[in-house]
Order: structure tokens, then sequence, then C-alpha cells
């Protein structure tokens, strides 16, 4: 017998008494869902910027290595895409538009369809991510119920840079991925 | 070591043991507030806590189903029903790829299946890629916490290691500097590395894909820069639906250190072009312990660590004093169950206060299962004997300090004799306590004087 | 006409035998407040300790002897919340006794709790000019949730401090941490006798860095294990169980 049946067999084997799966209500969340979201992706050591300060930031920097996959902020980009992630390694910023975001802890959605290289947001220095207060819901239920049935090979939620307490409990921001999280939000 | 001898050193040093103690208070704290900022708190565990009753009622239709859609999805799946077949899966597959040095993000499955020393002893280097287990690992010790691995080093330790290891500045013990030099060093293995190892978070049934979910971004970083990614998945992390996920990724990152979701929440589903995704689907005990119908609940557990954390004990003895893979008051439930006779002695590391199964997100019962644990393991006295610490199997279970206490013999003891030499448990009592003092006579006495007629 | 109710005092050994003023404490208290109440002799422990070790099959004989005991009354009340939970739900099975052990279990009552849910007694006259901290029990405040627990997000309360903050002048002090285990936890005091001291100690200080003049509780099993520190540290802060404070406030 193999392991998968021996396994299978020997959980249809045990007596169990069948607990029904619960509805799950639609919570809602309180308040103004762009002033809640601003103040989530502070809290979790993000930055959120308008277009104006957004163009203003980048003047500001002396990025060589930019890819964007906005349609609005194209021109920013530096180099296309290569064909490995691997030459990834010395990108300086990429800017990636995301299909939503969550006002109750920050999160933003994106898939395969704004992902060319799925490393690109964590192999990346730093991270602008493009969001419309228009597409913000309330909490993680709405975003699920946004996914819906939605068939990508890889779906990821971002809530902020890349972070790390593990010496003292010290937080450290830019562990592995990107060093620097900022939000475009229009 | 016994739970009791190892707490008794991790105490010695005061200084280190407070802190250990205020930290993991601090990030219990935080959990607090957080789980104070959402009204529903309390109906999200109820929720998770039904989710998870309805898997473990269902597993075997469920892990069908997730098996059925995980393949649809061209991911390939591998059945593994113990760590010694976990492991040999993995180095199949390592072989068939020429591969010889992996990364590997955090998952306490392949710690509890011994996958590390199983695969450098063929020869292959593995690299933990979480900051806090590339730590520990290059220390060669286990996690002293399923989340924060290294929450028992100082950061002079630290960078101490760094120092010998990554050529650090000597004395240099800035955080950041440190993360940095550990960022530098694993950018390299990131980049070297043709498969990458996870652990997975939950297993939807619905649409066959994994969850992992970080903070750092390691699990990621892996994956997407190897070719093949092998994800190592406990039977018991499938929940059914999607939408479950909205339950648990509001209670997960809340309950485990107050923040309100992890960074990185990612969702796999198919690997991508040209790539491949391995799915190891492991029992290792866990079938065995979803049948005692007492113990079966604590395979609801999501590994969050609030159990450790608002643990007194665990705070005050380090994750190490258990011995075991999960150590506080969820491993002290899980791991009799793998060995009853090893780990004998860890229910009775627990005076029952029943803040873990307060702060469970998931409410299992910790605490009455570890009640439910103390009678089954008396019952085996005899075999499991040797594993219990003399002092509890002699000295207590065989005269219980409160039936000492019921004679009135007691009270005249203890007048009478000097306290040095009142006998073993009043002796032990008395190494930091004093005694109460006797008083002339009993409540029943003074009854029977007073109102009995 | 409904016959007055009848509570049988249940005294737990320890405190029968090394704290008999609380157990007077209790029963004046109980018939201040105008019950009728009645001490049955012949207590013995109520096996809590052999059952906590994992010995609960053994404590059919020290059950059936409570159930006995206890049967007749209306209700039965203890100054214990751990002793009080043991009864309630750490019965071994008792064959054709069943229903006997259920109704036992629905009757029995820690003391605050029978004040505030069955007596509801709201305002207490009398006084206690001091500063109190309340040491809270994990069985009385987890087991028979006689507080909402710090860890729970459910409206805040304690039938203890209910009680206490009725007497004029008594000062309620807030701890840093509220609801945190003293350390004692039965054999977990001998066994882990390092880790017990080191809880106790902690706990201890907590109740001294806000310069309590007398540290309560409603367990005094936690409390001989504080006070026990405290003794041999020398501090001079008093120990009085809850049933003392009110029975002396409410002279």
């Amino acid at each position: 017998m193999s392991s998968r049946e021996e396994i299978l067999n020997s959980i249809r084997g045990i007596q169990k008494e069948n607990k029904a799966l619960p509805d799950i209500p639609n919570f809602q969340l309180e308040g103004d869902l762009v002033a809640l979201f601003k103040s989530a992706i502070q809290a979790n050591k993000g930055e959120i910027l308008g277009k104006k300060e957004f163009e203003n930031w980048i003047a500001s920097t002396n990025f060589q290595h930019i890819i964007s996959c906005s349609e609005a902020f194209h021109t920013y980009a530096t180099q296309e895409l290569p064909d490995d992630a691997h030459q990834l390694d010395h990108l300086e910023l990429a800017i990636l538009e995301v299909q939503f975001g969550v006002a109750e802890n920050g999160a933003m959605w994106l898939d395969d369809s704004q992902l060319p290289h799925r490393a690109l947001p964590f192999i990346t220095e730093h991270l602008v991510l493009i969001l419309s207060e228009e597409n913000l819901v309330s909490n993680m239920h709405q975003a699920y119920d946004r996914i819906g049935s939605d068939h990508s090979g890889f779906g990821l939620f971002i809530a902020g840079p890349s972070k790390t307490a593990d010496i003292e409990q010290s937080l450290v921001i830019g562990a592995h991925g990107a060093k620097s999280l900022r939000v475009v939000l229009l | 070591m016994s739970h009791p001898k190892a707490a008794t050193e991790f105490l010695k040093d005061q200084a280190n043991s407070q802190w250990h103690d205020e930290t993991l208070w601090m990030i219990r704290d935080k959990r607090d507030a957080s789980s104070k900022s959402i009204p529903e708190w309390e109906e999200l565990r109820n929720l998770a806590s039904e989710i998870k009753d309805n898997v473990l009622s269902n597993l075997d239709k469920y892990l069908e189903q997730f098996e059925a859609q995980a393949l649809k999805n061209g991911i390939k799946v591998h059945w593994a029903k113990d760590a010694k077949e976990h492991n040999e899966i993995v180095l199949t597959i390592l072989q068939e790829k020429n591969c010889e040095a992996i990364v590997k993000s955090k998952s306490i499955l392949t710690e509890e299946c011994h996958l590390n020393p199983y695969l450098e002893k063929q020869g292959i280097e593995v690299v933990d890629t979480d900051l806090g287990e590339r730590i520990v690992q290059f220390l060669h010790q286990p996690p002293s916490h399923i989340v924060m691995p290294a929450i028992h080093l100082k950061k002079r330790d630290i960078s101490a290691l760094f120092h010998e290891k990554l050529q650090t500045e000597k004395g240099n013990e800035d955080p950041t500097y440190l993360t940095n030099a550990a960022r530098l060093h694993l950018r390299e293995k990131f980049l070297g590395a043709k498969v990458a190892i996870t652990g997975v978070n939950f297993g939807i049934a619905e649409t066959g894909e994994f969850l992992v979910c970080t903070n750092e971004g390691n699990a990621d970083m892996g994956v997407h820069l190897a070719d093949t990614h092998i994800a190592c998945m406990g039977i018991e992390k499938i929940i059914p639906r999607r939408k479950d996920l909205g339950v648990f990724l509001r209670i997960l990152a809340r309950s485990a250190t107050g923040q309100p979701i992890t960074n990185y929440s990612s969702h796999f589903r198919s690997p991508a072009k040209g790539k491949e995704i391995h799915l190891v689907l492991v029992d290792n005990g866990r079938t065995r312990q979803l049948a005692r119908e007492k113990f079966k609940n604590s395979l609801k557990c999501i590994r969050c660590g609030a159990c450790m954390n608002t643990c007194p004990i665990y705070r005050r003895s380090g994750g190490f004093s258990y011995g075991s893979t999960v150590p506080g008051p969820i491993g002290s439930i899980l791991s009799p169950g793998l060995d009853m006779k090893k780990y004998s002695t860890l229910p009775f590391a627990s005076t029952l206060c029943g803040s873990c199964s307060d702060v469970c997100p998931v409410k299992i019962n910790i605490h009455e299962q570890l009640y439910e644990w103390r009678q089954e393991i008396t019952k085996h006295h005899g075999a499991v004997g040797k594993g219990l610490s003399m002092k509890l199997a002699s000295g207590i279970f065989k005269s219980p300090l409160a039936y000492q206490f019921s004679g009135s013999l007691m009270r005249k003891v203890i007048k009478s004799l000097p306290k040095s030499v009142i006998y073993n448990p009043l002796n032990i009592w008395g190494k930091s306590r004093d005694l109460p003092k006797a008083p002339k006579e009993s409540f029943q006495d003074w009854y029977k004087r007073n109102r009995h007629e | 006409m409904k016959k007055e109710p009848h509570i049988g005092l249940f005294i737990p050994c320890y405190v029968d035998q090394f704290y008999p003023q609380v157990a007077i404490a209790t029963l004046e208290l109980l018939e201040k407040l105008g019950c009728k109440v009645s001490y049955p002799l012949g207590q013995t422990c109520c096996g809590q300790p052999l059952a906590n070790a994992g010995y609960e099959r053994d404590t059919e004989g020290s059950s059936l002897h409570f159930i006995q005991l206890f049967e007749e009354f209306d209700y039965i009340v203890a100054p214990s919340g751990s002793c009080v939970l043991h009864v309630k739900e750490h019965f071994p099975n008792l064959p054709g006794k069943e229903k006997s052990a259920i109704g036992i279990q629905k009757k029995i009552f820690e003391l605050t709790e029978f004040l505030t849910d069955v007596l509801k007694v709201e305002n207490l006259k009398g006084a206690f000019p001091k500063k109190v901290g309340y040491h809270s029990s994990c069985h009385g405040l987890r087991g028979l949730r006689l507080a909402s627990s710090s860890e729970l997000n459910i409206p805040h309360f304690n039938k203890a401090k209910q009680l206490l903050t009725n007497l004029d002048g008594l000062e309620w002090v807030e701890l840093s941490r509220s609801d945190e285990c003293c350390g004692f936890g039965g054999t977990f005091a001998i066994t882990e006798e390092a880790l017990s001291v080191q809880m106790g100690k902690d706990r201890l200080a907590d109740h001294l860095s806000h310069e309590v003049d007398v540290l309560t509780g409603g367990d005094l099993s936690c409390l001989m294990h504080l006070e026990g520190i405290a003794k041999r540290e020398g501090q001079k802060v008093e120990f009085m169980h809850i049933a003392e404070i009110l029975n002396q406030a409410i002279r």
C-alpha cells in the first residue's frame, strides 16, 4: 500500500463526529477607508505618497536601475525586463501596480498579471506600489470576496517592506527583500 | 535534561531570564492591543476553531480534494507517512536536480523531521534563510521559539558570531548593521540555489493552492529564484475554502507578534513557466493524534506562538528547556503524542493557569489537554517512569503535598520540628518560602467548640 | 413560603488546617448577609492535588465522600476558586452517582461569585481604608471566569473588584500584569521549585511596586505561596483572604 493510501485509510478509520463548516459573516470596518489604509501602511513601516510627492521623490534619487510595470509611470523605467530574474540582482527600484488594497491592515494584492517575474517585488532594493483609492476594500473578508475564484499561478499580499526583529526584537527594515515600500495612492 | 532542571539552569542568569520574560511579555502585550482593535475578535476565534473542527472531521476528503486540485494546477504531490520518508522524498528530488546546495525558509515541520542533518549527511549544503534561523544554524542549535528562533540570544552573542562567520566588525552590535551583513551573505545563497524549500502555513482544498507567510520575504526570495520549489506541509494544515483565509490571516500575525498581517502572504498555485513545485504531505504521527479523542484538536494549531509568549513558564525557562521541536504549551501537548516517554515531564511543566487557551486563536483547550496528558502519563508510569524525574516520580506522586496537609498531623509536625528536619516536599517548599504559621486549632475544632450543638 | 436556602460550607483541607481564621471569616460573612450556613464535619481533601498530579482516577473515594457530605444542601460555598473548579470539572467517573455529581457541580460556588451572582450583593456597607492589591487565582479567573481575563476581547468585569470597591476608603490597585499566574500550581510548587519561586517573586514585586498595604485574593494556595516568599524576603506587606477583608469591613 502506498503511503498516500496508508495515510488516507488511517484517517478514514477514525470515528469522527461531523462538525459543520461555518458561514463567515460579512464583517465590516467602521471609518474612512483611505485614512485607515494610510495609517495601516505607516504602522507597517511603509510610506504613502501622492502622485506629485512621488515624482519629487524619484527626481531626488539617482537610481540607475529602474523597472516599471505601471502604464502611468512607465517613463521612469531605465531598463527592460530581463529574461532571467537573477539579472534583477542590482535592481534599485521596481514600480508595480496592485489590484486593490485592504484598509484594515495595509495589505495589497498582486498576482501574475502584475508580476512579469515573481521575484520582482522581493529582489528589488526599493519598491513602489501604485494603488487607486477606489480600489480599497475594508478587510480580508472583502479582499477574498474580491479575489473570488480568480485563477492565477501566484498571488501575493504585500503589506510593508521586508523586515525582521530577530536580533533582540529590534526592528530592522530590509532583511532580504525591499528595503523600503512606498505606496502611491491615486 | 528534565524540564525542572533545565528551567533551574535558565534562571541562574537572572538578567538574561528577566530580559526573556519581559521581551516576550511585551509581545503578548502587543498581541492584546492588536486583538482588541478588532471588535469581532472572539467571533473570529470561534470561526477559526469551527473551520478547523470541520477540517479534522473531514480531513481525508479535504486532502483528496486538495491533491486533485494541486495536480490539476501542475504541482507534483508526494505523501510521506513519517519523517524518514519525508526526508527521502526531499533527497530524491534534490538528486534528480543534481542539487548540492539549497535555501530553506522557516518550516517547523522540517525541524520536526530533522531534515537539515539528514541532508547534510548526504553532502548537501542547507542554508536557513530566516535571519533568526540562520543565526541558530550557525550555532548548531535548534530554534528556541517557533516564530522568533533566536529569542534566547543577545545581540552581543550574535555580534561575536557574525564576526566569526561573516567577518563583521568586532564588537559592532548594531542590529541594523548585523542584519545587513546577513542580507549580503544570504543574497549570494539565494542567487546560487537551484532548489528552495519552504514550509506551508495553509493549504486550500478548494483551489489546491498553499500559503507561505513571512516578514522578511526570504521564502519568496528563495523560491522565485530557484528552479524547483519544495513545500513541506503537515496534513493538518488544510483549510477548506479560499475565503477561510480571510479569517486566518486576520488572526495569525496579530496572535504571533501583534502586527495586523505579515508583510508578505504568498499564494502558490502553479509553478512559473519552466519551473517546478513539489508538495510533500506529511503525516508523522498526525493521524495517530487525530485518533486520540482528547488530544486531536491540538492539530488545529496554526503555529502562531502566542501560547509561548503568554506562558509564564516558557518566558522564564526558555524554549530549550522543553527539549522538543515545538516548545511551550502547544509543544507540551503535541510532543507526548510523538513520544510519551521522552516528553513525559512536559505536561507537568505548567501551573494549568489557562492563559495559553485564552490567547489561542483557534481555541485549543491547551491547559485542559495538559491535564489530560498527566492522566495518561501516570497510567504508563512503569513504562515511562524512567523519563520522569525522580522528584516527580517518588517525591510527589506517592505523597502529594496537600495530602500531607490534610491530617492534623502536619500541623503538629510543623510546630514541633525545626525547618531543617521537615521532610522532603516541605523541605523543597522551604528553600525560598516560609511556611504558614501553624494555628492553635483547625477550623473544624473551632467549629465544634463554637457552632456545633 | 419558600424554604430558606441552606448553605453547606466547604472548607478546603489546607484552609482548615492552616487558615482557620479565613474559614471563620467566610462563615461569619455569610451569616451577616443573612444566610443559613452549616459546616458538615468530616471534610477531607477534595482530591485536587492528586488529580492535577495525574491521578484523577484515584479520587473516586474522596469524590463520593464529598457528594455524601454535601448532597443535602441547596448551595455549596467555598473560599477557594481552585477547589471549587476541581469539584466542578475534575470529578472522576462515578458509576451510578453521575446525577449526584452533576447536582453537586451545579450548586457549588466560589465565595465571591456566590455573593455577586446568587446573593446579588450590590451595596456592601463597610469600610476598609487601605490600598489593596488583588491576586486573581488562575483557576478562579480562567476556570470559573470570576473576572474577564486580560487575554480576551470581552467587556471587562471582576467579581472581587465589584465587591471590594464598594467598601469606603479602599483603594484598588491596577497591577502592571493584571492577571499573571503566581507560580503556585499545586505540585508544581515543588516539582518546579525554581520556576515557581521566580514567578512568585515577580508577582509579589508587581504588588510591592504599587505599594499595596494588603495583598488579597480568593485562593489561599496562591496567597500562601506569595506570603511565604514575602516573609522570607522580609517584606512588610499584609496578606488577607478576601473573606477576611469583607468580614472585617462590614462589621
